[in-house]
């Protein structure tokens, strides 16, 4: 599916994507605070952050959606957004709201990209089937898109977005109000994406996502990139090894709180328990005054509650 | 968009067809399963129109402005359907389509620009206009009107004045606050074109300064051109083709500016 790309003998292709200091102000608010991110071609990015952390502003950016304030942004290596055209006529968007033409059916739809993202016309047909085959949709080509699930239509939404073979695939939360089983089906298809060595960024705000699908995460916040790196060595470096989550009734959790942070631990709130971080490091005499508890891995969401104090999903 | 200096392999016009035709298409196929309605309605009502107005009141006058009544409304028929299906799609359609559907938020992280996206759609409807409008003029033969080779202009006139009408609506289209302001659209504008356009009689009732007011009416200039190209052109037409090329290219500055302030962040 990756088209061979025209960098012929240059060995290290350049970067997907550089956004330096890019800021961008929506009236009062600024959404985007002096962002830093470069993206290397051919690995799959993570933005991950909670809703209204800039993500998709960022995203909007790329394509020349939204103008930033100030700041400069190269997408394959055209300036956006001054050249922000040829950089879109190379990238496929998959955006979170759905904007499928409903009373159309499957193939239409695809049919209809093929032509405005300039697929030649005599390769029209075989690049619609290769996208339906790779969102397993061929045999509902002929269905209209208001008929499909809401996991289908999310798949149609991508299919249609790789019908010219992008370089690079934005993603806006792809598998956001989809079920658990249909969520799986979306990440199979971007893994395989990845595999063929599309560039993709894909925002998001599930660390299960992120930890399984992204070589290399962006923590975002208020916009701007806080941490940077492999979904391991983030969780290695900010979180440690294992959690122990603590569980008990409300005053209880109130004094765990309190007996880690007099020794200098962290926690957070995890539904009814309390997880202590870097559980691994605790004293002898702590763990007895803790008493039972859990021990899990250390995760995402553990790093990004202790860079930002916030918490990803709602 | 700027353009890039000749050097560069990938340079971009200002206008490039393909992102036309990327537009156009989608137009096309939609159409192809929606034309039935689209072409109900822009024909259906100027024909109830022409009949009622026709017989109704050609009862009454036998004729108007030296011409058998029938044959003066059903030349004046073309300009309400073309405004009809020029000022209603720019509107509402777009209003559903940047609003409900995000169709543009698609489109425009396409190689294609805003100013691409809405010439384009607004060629299509004026391509529509241009032959719905044709439908009175078919009904009106039918009753008596004399087929003249000038008709054939017909078809173009409504196509430059729909081009332009649906320009306006979808500048309108940028500038209300909900769908529900059309209303007012509707009552205080385009009717008020109607009235004073010489569709339904000539404005030369109408004290001075309404017929001031009509001239700067494109809906009149369209009228004015059509009666011409059926019943015998005049010089008056060159003016008439003037203020109807203006107006489109005024509406198509503003449209395109202010939906660009709405879809562009």
């Amino acid at each position: 599916m990756a088209a061979p790309s025209s960098v012929g003998i240059v060995t290290t292709p350049p970067p997907a994507l550089v956004l330096r200091a890019v800021v961008k102000d929506f009236d009062e608010v600024r959404a985007v605070d002096g962002l830093d991110l470069e993206v290397p071609a051919g690995i799959c990015m993570g933005l991950l952050g909670p809703n209204g952390a800039g993500k998709s502003t960022t995203m909007r950016m790329l394509t020349g959606q939204a103008i930033p304030t100030a700041g400069t942004i190269e997408v394959l290596g055209y300036e956006v957004p001054r050249r922000s055209k040829q950089a879109r006529a190379r990238m496929g968007v998959v955006p979170q709201r759905e904007n499928l033409d409903d009373d159309l059916t499957v193939r239409q739809n695809i049919e209809l990209w093929a032509t405005l993202l300039r697929v030649p016309r005599h390769e029209r047909d075989e690049a619609v089937d290769r996208a339906l085959a790779a969102a397993q949709l061929t045999d509902r080509q002929g269905s209209r898109a208001v008929t499909l699930s809401g996991g289908m239509k999310r798949r149609l939404l991508i299919a249609r977005a790789l019908v010219h073979d992008p370089q690079l695939v934005l993603l806006d939360e792809p598998t956001v109000g989809l079920d658990p089983q249909v969520r799986g089906d979306i990440w199979t298809l971007i893994d395989r994406l990845r595999s063929e060595g599309v560039t993709i960024l894909m925002s998001t705000h599930y660390i299960e996502e992120a930890e399984r699908l992204c070589d290399d995460v962006a923590v975002v916040s208020h916009g701007q990139v806080i941490a940077r790196g492999t979904p391991s060595a983030l969780v290695a470096e900010h979180a440690g090894v294992e959690a122990l989550e603590v569980y008990g009734p409300p005053a209880r959790l109130v004094e765990v709180e309190e007996l880690v942070a007099a020794q200098g631990f962290s926690t957070r709130r995890t539904g009814p328990s309390v997880s202590v971080l870097r559980a691994e490091a605790l004293p002898g005499s702590l763990l007895d005054r803790l008493g039972d508890g859990v021990r899990r891995p250390a995760n995402l969401e553990d790093v990004f509650v202790l860079l930002t104090g916030e918490r990803l999903e709602d | 968009m700027a353009v890039i200096t000749a050097s560069t392999p990938d340079r971009v016009r200002t206008l490039e067809r393909s992102a036309f035709a990327g537009v156009l298409t989608r137009e096309a196929t939609l159409f192809k399963r929606f034309w039935r309605s689209s072409a109900f309605g822009s024909v259906v009502e100027p024909t109830i129109n022409l009949l009622a107005f026709g017989f109704g009141f050609g009862a009454l006058v036998s004729t108007v402005a030296g011409l058998p009544y029938i044959q003066f409304i059903g030349t004046g028929m073309v300009a309400l359907s073309v405004l009809f299906s020029s000022v209603f799609s720019g509107m509402y359609d777009t209003y559903v389509k940047r609003l409900y559907q995000r169709t543009y938020d698609g489109i425009l992280a396409t190689p294609v620009d805003v100013h691409e996206l809405f010439l384009a759609e607004a060629s299509w409807i004026a391509v529509r206009s241009g032959v719905f409008g044709c439908a009175p003029l078919i009904i009106a033969m039918a009753f008596g009107l004399p087929p003249s080779w000038g008709m054939l202009a017909v078809p173009f006139i409504g196509a430059l004045t729909g081009f332009g009408f649906a320009l306006m609506g979808m500048w309108f289209s940028a500038l209300v606050p909900s769908i529900d302001s059309f209303t007012y659209v509707q009552s205080a504008l385009v009717t008020p074109l109607l009235l004073i356009s010489g569709i339904y009689f000539p404005i030369t009732g109408f004290p001075q300064w309404v017929q001031t007011l009509a001239e700067i009416n494109p809906l009149y200039h369209c009228v004015n051109l059509v009666r011409d190209a059926v019943f015998g052109w005049q010089w008056s037409a060159v003016g008439d083709v003037a203020v109807l090329a203006v107006f489109g290219a005024l509406m198509a500055v503003l449209a395109v500016r202010s939906l660009r302030t709405k879809l562009i962040d």
